[in-house]
């Protein structure tokens, strides 16, 4: 049972090492800002997730003291990597676009990344919108 | 066998830091600068899990989440201060 385990957590660690090196190689390759975007935030993460989850088998199996440290940092990476890829896509586009290179938002106000935050409304005792 | 299967993965974590390191050298672009940036933390924080496996220690995941959470901050600052000029309006 004990080379089993090991088996399990080698499965892991391997494929670890290749989600990561795949993640960087793509950072390298890749042509495009926009398209290197794509490899590091998917690959990596999961990446760092079989480590996690490798950790998570050999101090629980072999080791015989079980733990979820490990989870807390995989939820938090988790949550984190699209906020991360939101915000460079986002600084990407208000360094390189122009507001007439994007199509129009079809609301009221215009693209976050150009204009300022509209003014919040102020409502006085009577129901009329104050200034 | 594992600790086959941890150097073998300690090296490519390695040879990725390698390949961010020269994404910031060449750029050409701040994003292309800050995400390699955040995958070299990304990078970071599975080193150091694998260094707490190969020391059989559980004292590393502390370690691991603060470079997770300065990570992270440090990424959304840089953005904001090249979309905004500021960091906290």
């Amino acid at each position: 049972m004990e080379m089993f385990y090991e088996i399990l957590i080698t499965v892991f660690l391997v494929l670890a090492g290749v989600f990561g090196l795949a993640g960087s190689f793509g950072l390298v390759k890749l042509r495009d800002t926009m398209q290197r975007l794509h490899a590091p935030t998917k690959a990596t993460t999961l990446g760092v997730g079989s480590v996690l989850i490798a950790s998570m088998l050999y101090f629980g199996l072999i080791k015989g003291q079980l733990s979820f440290h490990e989870l807390l940092i995989t939820i938090f990476l988790f949550l984190t990597a699209p906020i991360t890829a939101n915000f460079i896509a986002k600084t990407y586009m208000a360094m390189n676009m122009k507001p007439e290179d994007i199509p129009e938002t079809e609301r009221a106000y215009g693209w976050a990344i150009f204009e300022d935050p509209p003014q919040p409304v102020v409502i006085d005792d009577e129901g009329q919108e104050g200034a | 066998m594992i600790e086959m299967a941890l150097y073998f993965a300690m090296g490519c974590f390695g040879v990725g830091l390698l390949f961010n390191l020269y994404r910031i050298a060449v750029g050409p672009q701040a994003a292309d600068r800050i995400l390699a940036l955040d995958t070299m933390v990304i990078n970071v924080i599975a080193l150091i899990v694998l260094y707490g496996i190969q020391g059989g220690t559980a004292t590393y995941y502390e370690a691991s989440m603060l470079v997770a959470m300065v990570g992270f901050v440090s990424t959304v600052a840089y953005c904001r201060f090249l979309l905004r000029g500021d960091i906290i309006e």
